[in-house]
């Protein structure tokens, strides 16, 4: 039934009066943990930069829209290294982890509406030789989720750092449903495998059973430290257009059929929601998946912001993969594992392939959209979601189309 | 950042407008939480105005001091360096009688012997002459 209410409801959707806006270039640098690359928190997002402008067949000077990760740059350095004489659309999302995705629905809309041309959206850091998210987070209010809110009434308890903040819905999640550890570990587990066939995941190479991720201490109990995202030295980039300028560039363009964002609420507090489990996804998914005319079913595979474990169970429900509770069992038995029903994180993610803030879930999608992913292709894919989260819970999805 | 003569070497909050007035009911010794005059909704943490019913009328109104452990996580690996020695320590969310919720610890509860809904009450601590934290303790049912 799908299947067949596939093809009609996009032709009957009222809301798509312009062809979607399009993925023309996607660009990374190597993703490592070592000692310094030499290279500055911005010349990694400028390398990664480059190389999506190049690879579509474009100059810095087209380049009149840049969208940085929120704390990690300004449009205006990125303009005047890229040689972007002409930027008109600059904008920054605060929305942590989810601002790529979302920024993906904003540089579509910037385009179709003759805002910018080209719009980039880089981002990129010194994750590990540099200054550690676990402590910029912690230390620096302004980068704080919460801000002030978290100064002074989480931090003085020791509540600092995003494995704490998202455990404890963790924790209640497996009171209310019984979710077990071993199912977070499943998790973990395919992270892992889709990595070793990736050449740029930084966890290829060293693979890990469930017994493994079992092992592994603890760190913010229920979180071991195998529930936890590799922090990272690596950027990566995408460049958006118009349909229209997407096939002028004769290259192999991935649209967005349609993309939302959203927030919990409230969004600057977490421990005050009546329904712990909505999360900012739980708005915009729905509102994705009317805007595109498609139904979860129909998606080939997820590319999921795997911050820890439990973000990537808890999305699959509030994406509408599975009922919420049900998490725990849909993870279970290779179904999110290449060859499974639904293939999540086929580069690794954010748990094996590395921590570049989900620009690297977004150039991922474009690879299998395009049939580029090698070994590790999903078959046949057509369409597959993005999600984003980030802060106390913002989220965002994008549904992209070859 | 709140300067005081003690050697409590922890993060304390910035005593500064509706959050110097919750910490200030800390210190006399008695938990407080907003409660809107229009719709008598309570709210944590302080905020401006209702966000059920839009008023702008509220009081500092007395809680029960009494509620329930909602979840908590147990850090075992602090990643803030203030807290390295403090492992393992679990922050945790309690739900209060009133139905507002707070960010806290347990103090007299091993972080391995908590438990969901299990009963607490507020017990002071004065980490400074200034600053009061409310912290709690095992309530009996």
């Amino acid at each position: 039934m799908a299947e067949s209410n596939r093809s009609t409801a996009i032709l009957e959707s009222p809301i798509q009066v312009t062809d979607p806006a399009c993925i023309v270039g996607i660009g990374e640098t190597d993703y490592v943990r070592k000692p310094g690359s030499g290279m500055s928190a911005l010349g990694i997002q400028l390398l990664a930069a480059t190389r999506a402008i190049e690879e579509a067949g474009l100059t810095g000077k087209q380049i009149d829209g840049i969208m940085p990760f929120p704390n990690l740059g300004n449009a205006e350095a990125f303009a005047a290294n890229l040689g972007c004489e002409n930027l008109r659309f600059a904008s920054i999302i605060h929305m942590g982890g989810a601002a790529p995705v979302a920024s993906l629905r904003d540089a579509a809309a910037a385009v179709n509406s003759g805002a910018a041309n080209y719009v980039l959206i880089p981002g990129g850091w010194n994750g590990y030789s540099g200054a550690r998210v676990r402590q910029t987070v912690s230390q620096d209010v302004s980068s704080l989720p919460g801000g002030e809110i978290a100064r002074d009434y989480y931090l003085p308890y020791g509540f600092t750092a995003p494995p704490q903040w998202y455990s404890v819905m963790a924790r209640r999640h497996m009171h209310e449903f019984g979710t077990k550890p071993e199912q977070l570990g499943c998790i973990a587990v395919a992270m892992r495998k889709h990595a070793q066939l990736n050449p740029n995941a930084v966890m290829r190479g060293r693979e890990m059973t469930l017994d493994d991720y079992l092992a592994s201490p603890m760190l913010a109990d229920p979180y071991r430290f195998f529930d936890c995202c590799i922090e990272t030295d690596g950027a990566a980039a995408v460049v958006v257009t118009t349909a229209e300028r997407a096939r002028d560039l004769g290259k192999h363009p991935v649209s967005i059929m349609a993309g939302a964002a959203g927030q919990p609420y409230p969004a600057d507090e977490i421990t005050n929601r009546k329904d712990i489990f909505r999360t900012g996804l739980s708005l915009a998914a729905p509102e994705a998946f009317q805007k595109a005319g498609i139904k979860p079913s129909d998606i080939d595979f997820a590319q999921i912001y795997d911050c820890f474990t439990f973000e990537v169970l808890q999305q699959l429900e509030e994406v509408g993969f599975c009922k919420r509770g049900e998490g725990g069992p849909f993870v279970e038995g290779g179904r999110i594992e290449l060859g499974g029903e639904l293939p999540v994180n086929t580069h690794g993610g954010l748990l094996s392939e590395a921590h570049v803030l989900g620009i690297n879930h977004i150039v991922e999608a474009v690879r299998q959209l395009r049939g580029d992913a090698g070994e590790r292709q999903v078959r046949d894919a057509e369409i597959g979601v993005v999600t984003g989260w980030g802060d106390f819970g913002d989220g965002s999805i994008a549904i992209l189309r070859r | 950042m709140t300067e005081d003569s003690s050697d409590y070497r922890h993060p304390l909050p910035e005593l500064e407008g509706l959050t110097q007035e919750f910490y200030d009911l800390c210190k006399e010794g008695t938990l407080h939480f907003q409660r809107c005059a229009g719709c008598r909704a309570w709210r944590h943490v302080p905020r401006e105005m209702c966000p059920e019913c839009g008023s702008w009328d509220w009081a500092w109104a007395p809680s029960t001091g009494r509620g329930k452990v909602f979840s908590w996580t147990v850090v075992a690996r602090a990643l803030h360096p203030a807290f390295k020695d403090d492992t393992p320590y679990a922050p945790v969310i309690v739900e209060m009688d009133e139905g507002v919720r707070l960010l806290t610890q347990v103090t007299d509860v091993a972080p391995d012997a908590l438990e969901i809904d299990m009963p607490v009450e507020v017990a002071f601590d004065a980490v400074t002459p200034e600053i009061t934290l409310p912290r709690f303790r095992r309530a009996a049912a």
